[in-house]
């Protein structure tokens, strides 16, 4: 498969900002849209960090030898995947408060989005750890390891190369998540966006930036998840010793 | 903290119940909608002009990296300036369709490879003509590893609506809020609406479960 041509994407952005800069009047609201964006990443990089220590507990709850632990992370998964994450969002602001737990907007927003994230990337480390081949563990057994080494040395460093792609996808969607927090009554990088649309009315050049944004990031995700795993598979390259 | 069951069962779940006519409705609507495009698309990529092509890839790695609450915002607030007045409903049908169409021809196009080589060179080596051989041998090849993903896709559309709410699409949660708005209770109005969510996508999941193996027949056969 040839590489995507995302060159061309270049010339066009850079002609498409032009165009803005010269006739949009960016100034009136790229402002405010830069102040949410700074909201948008101080939400998704902790909850993206919240949903991977999750999904590697929950995950490997779900193999767990103790049928309690594995039925608790079954639940969670169940649950927190068969809801929607507005839903969850609403449930933790208004909700919550009426079990004597009252949580700031932040805090709701990073609970919520890592919980609903955290309930795919179990899924994921699960399939991954499953997917480490059989051998790995009959050796550690005849290797005398002990379980909780068994894990950290052998098992889970090999289901993360695995589990690299689709925990990219994972970010991606936990980034895209973050456009929500409007729910709990955070301004992110959208809340902003619509409401500099009330007050300027320059919808197009609103919503295209925004585009704009979000592209950038998951891009930037993409990156990453790429970088990590050419980074992860080095000892599987030949010509190099 | 205090549950009222009178409260739920008289006013909220009366109310809410046509609110999750509307989730479903848009959910089905949105979603063949988005098969729709997302085979058009799936082509596109794959057509021999590589101007379509790019186009399409470019079109399919943009939308992934959007936010569906971004697409539903863009429509609302364009379309009137473009002077199409829809129905918020249809705007929001239309908004997931669009925002759907992307993973739909990623699953589709990933149906189609999965079919072997060799079939395409053997309905070639029969003289069948190239749509037929499309239509008679690798179509119905591609639909069962097509059914799980397009089955997932389903599950997530319907996970999706409640970003509706924001444009006031009399679905579940937005009917939960006004309900919350009118009588200052919050607790059971979003709690029946989490319970559903979570009750129906559970149910739709062994549904699917069920459609895959009726659908597969190397699953059928129990390999």
């Amino acid at each position: 498969m040839t590489p995507r041509p995302t060159a061309m994407l270049i010339p066009i952005a850079f002609l498409g900002g032009l165009y803005f800069a010269v006739f949009s009047n960016v100034a009136s609201f790229l402002p405010a849209l830069l102040n949410g964006l700074t909201v948008t990443i101080q939400v998704a990089i902790p909850s993206a960090i919240l949903a991977y220590a999750i999904s590697v507990a929950a995950g490997l709850g779900r193999l767990s030898r103790n049928a309690a632990v594995r039925l608790m992370s079954g639940a969670y998964v169940e649950i927190f995947r068969g809801v929607s994450l507005l839903v969850i969002l609403f449930w933790l602001f208004f909700v919550l408060p009426e079990f004597g737990l009252t949580l700031s907007p932040y805090v709701a927003a990073l609970l919520g989005i890592s919980l609903n994230a955290g309930a795919y990337g179990a899924e994921i480390i699960r399939g991954a750890v499953q997917a480490v081949p059989r051998g790995q563990y009959e050796a550690c057994v005849t290797l005398n390891m002990p379980g909780w080494r068994k894990y950290s040395r052998i098992i889970l460093p090999q289901a993360l190369i695995i589990a690299v792609p689709a925990l990219t996808n994972m970010t991606i969607e936990l980034l895209k998540g973050t456009a929500l927090v409007s729910a709990v009554t955070l301004v992110d990088v959208t809340a902003a966006g619509v409401r500099q649309n009330q007050l300027t009315y320059r919808t197009i050049e609103i919503f295209s930036v925004l585009a704009l944004i979000y592209f950038c990031l998951s891009q930037v995700v993409r990156f990453a998840g790429a970088l990590l795993e050419t980074g992860f598979n080095r000892h599987l390259r030949t010509g190099r010793s | 903290m205090d549950w009222r069951w009178d409260f739920t069962f008289e006013t909220v779940i009366p109310r809410i119940l046509p609110g999750l006519w509307v989730t479903v409705e848009v959910t089905v609507l949105s979603f063949f909608l988005a098969l729709f495009l997302g085979l058009f698309l799936m082509l596109a990529k794959r057509s021999k002009i590589s101007f379509l092509a790019f186009l399409a890839a470019e079109f399919i790695e943009f939308m992934r990296g959007m936010p569906l609450v971004v697409v539903i915002f863009f429509l609302f607030f364009v379309l009137p300036m473009a002077g199409i007045y829809l129905p918020p409903i249809w705007t929001g049908v239309l908004a997931m369709g669009v925002y759907n169409s992307a993973p739909a021809a990623e699953i589709l196009r990933g149906g189609l490879q999965a079919v072997p080589k060799g079939q395409w060179e053997a309905a070639y080596v029969l003289n069948y003509p190239p749509h037929q051989a499309f239509r008679r041998i690798i179509l119905p090849q591609a639909v069962g590893p097509v059914i799980p993903g397009l089955g997932n896709l389903l599950i997530l559309a319907f996970k999706e609506t409640p970003l509706l709410s924001f444009v006031a699409i009399p679905e579940m949660l937005d009917t939960a809020k006004r309900i919350a708005s009118e009588t200052y209770r919050f607790t059971e109005p979003l709690t029946v609406v989490g319970v559903l969510f979570l009750i129906l996508s559970l149910v739709s999941a062994v549904f699917i479960k069920i459609v895959e193996r009726h659908m597969i027949p190397e699953m059928r056969h129990g390999r």
